[in-house]
């Protein structure tokens, strides 16, 4: 150990930060993090575990529990697809307004959810622009499923493509060369030489999105309206059970919801992880 | 004929390239070009006199500038908080550390919807926090400014964090070992050499975290309620003139939302890049 070295340790143990910093970071995050899900958990049991465990008798959270989940797989079907491609896209391919095209992914990032769901309905509504060919398919989109799914869509649309963008950006063009130099087809060449680096990524993004997608809320209420048990997903079902002052069913289905979303993003987590060592 | 077929070939190397380019133009295209070019349209329709009417009205004026003075409150706190908890985390080694390191990511996970509910009920009026905050120090959280600020605080925290570790990480020791070997005290350290380098990834996610809080509906409309020119928050103004069909001031004020997280994280990326260069 050097001199210098020595004195950055001695610092490190004693100095400023070892005394004060410390503490106040771990007071400022039990503070923030840790004491609100406390609270939410003592919340679903005061009245007792039997009280909260009642609550997944109820047959309308299971719908809305069942209608999340089915959005947010099929949203997630679509980004892996058309995300993945928009990734590759602005990875590989070169055309004018790139740049422009790069900046728009991001906006679903900066718009509020409740200004999305809106603006679906002025696409999507009565008065939209879509509404005439809407009409002749006999297709509903505001105020039922469709418009659910739309406003999850546009809310987790970076996702995946932010995922994916660095690891594309990786890829050995050589191996892919060198592939198709050898006779591979396309086909084999995306199988065997650019999908395996990428399914990491895929897999993170996958939970990102999934997450995410169970979770939407703002967008969901105004462009799904929400009449129990038909239009509701988990967090809708979450606000009514709020609105009608159903605590326990609340809170208990607020803990399902968050421990799901929790989990989903953990096991992505740990995949990337072990992946990486 | 050999003039011929190389032109052949090419087009056909070039057929799906066009094709997965378009593709994914047009996904982009109609999930979020169409959308905001919708909203911008029709908030501006009866002209740009009606806009500024519908902004600059009383409660409609008192939500945006709620919703910018409490992203701006949230975001100095978390970017000083955030700096001071990864300096923690990648300077000091204390019992624990990996349990807080995985907390950070937990807002990120957790559904915004159910951040708030956590937080009314730690801070709820009938809670024994809350109580004592309300009756004791007269400061009332929920359905007021301060659950606006904490909520938004939660949803963001892990944004500036996040984007400060990685270049602490890389942070060259040797200057600060040279300092600290030249006489040079922590805080000097700090000042003259921690920070300048650090500066940007905190100013960066801070800006960042700000262009987010802006829009955050779910956890807001739960802590803060909707009362009209004390608590009611941009996004949930402009729920409300959606549920009431006011459309003119639901559009007005959605740009208000979106031309100012764009512009914000538009500022960021333009910012980053042209010190990377």
């Amino acid at each position: 150990m050097t001199i210098a070295e020595k004195l950055i340790a001695r610092r490190k143990r004693k100095g400023l930060g070892g005394r004060i910093l410390i503490p106040i970071v771990v007071l400022y995050v039990a503070f923030l993090v840790i004491a609100p899900i406390t609270a939410l958990i003592s919340g679903a049991l005061q009245n007792g575990l039997p009280a909260a465990l009642n609550v997944f008798n109820a047959p309308e959270l299971w719908q809305s529990l069942q209608l999340s989940v089915q959005i947010a797989l099929a949203v997630v079907v679509i980004q892996v697809v058309l995300g993945t491609a928009t990734a590759w896209v602005i990875v590989r391919h070169n055309f004018r307004g790139k740049a422009i095209f790069n900046g728009i992914i991001d906006i679903p990032f900066a718009i509020s959810p409740v200004v999305v769901g809106y603006m679906l309905l002025l696409v999507f509504g009565r008065n939209g622009p879509l509404n005439p060919i809407l009409q002749a398919l006999d297709i509903r989109v505001a105020f039922a499923v469709p418009g659910i799914f739309l406003a999850t869509l546009f809310v987790s649309l970076p996702f995946m493509i932010r995922e994916m963008i660095p690891v594309i950006q990786n890829l050995d063009r050589v191996q892919e060369l060198a592939a198709t130099t050898l006779g591979a087809n396309r086909w084999t060449t995306f199988w065997r030489i650019i999908f395996p680096p990428l399914r990491t990524a895929l897999i993170y993004g996958v939970a990102l999105t999934m997450a995410r997608a169970m979770g939407e809320f703002g967008a969901v209420l105004v462009i799904g309206g929400g009449v129990q048990g038909r239009t509701a997903t988990t967090t809708l079902y979450i606000f009514h059970a709020l609105e009608e002052r159903q605590y326990v069913e609340a809170y208990t289905a607020a803990i399902l919801l968050g421990l799901s979303s929790v989990l989903i993003v953990s096991v992505a987590d740990w995949i990337r992880h072990r992946s990486e060592h | 004929m050999t003039a011929v077929s190389p032109q052949v070939k090419n087009n056909k190397a070039r057929s799906p390239k066009l094709g997965l380019r378009a593709v994914s133009f047009i996904y982009i295209l109609i999930m979020v070009i169409i959308p905001v070019a919708v909203i911008v349209q029709d908030g501006f329709h009866e002209g740009v006199d009606e806009f500024w009417h519908q902004i600059t009205l009383p409660i409609a004026a008192h939500a945006i500038m709620l919703t910018l003075w409490t992203s701006a409150l949230m975001t100095i706190i978390n970017g000083v908080m955030g700096l001071a908890t990864a300096f923690v985390l990648v300077r000091y080694n204390f019992p624990g550390k990996s349990i807080l390191n995985a907390l950070i990511d937990l807002p990120l996970a957790i559904p915004t919807l159910v951040t708030g509910v956590m937080l009314v009920i730690l801070y709820g009026p009938q809670q024994v926090l809350g109580q004592f905050l309300d009756q004791e120090l007269g400061f009332q959280v929920i359905f007021a400014p301060p659950g606006i600020v904490i909520a938004l605080l939660f949803i963001t925290f892990p944004f500036v964090v996040r984007t400060i570790q990685p270049v602490l990480l890389d942070l060259d020791r040797q200057q600060e070992q040279a300092a600290a070997t030249l006489g040079a005290r922590s805080t000097t350290i700090f000042r003259r050499i921690i920070f300048p380098a650090l500066a940007l990834p905190t100013f960066s996610g801070s800006l960042l975290s700000f262009a987010r809080a802006v829009g955050e509906f779910g956890a807001v409309v739960i802590v803060a309620g909707n009362i009209p020119l004390k608590s009611q928050t941009a996004a949930v103004y402009v729920l409300g003139a959606v549920e009431s069909e006011n459309r003119l001031a639901a559009s007005a004020v959605s740009i208000v939302l979106i031309a100012v997280s764009l512009t914000v994280m538009l500022f960021t990326n333009y910012v980053l890049k042209r010190r990377q260069i």
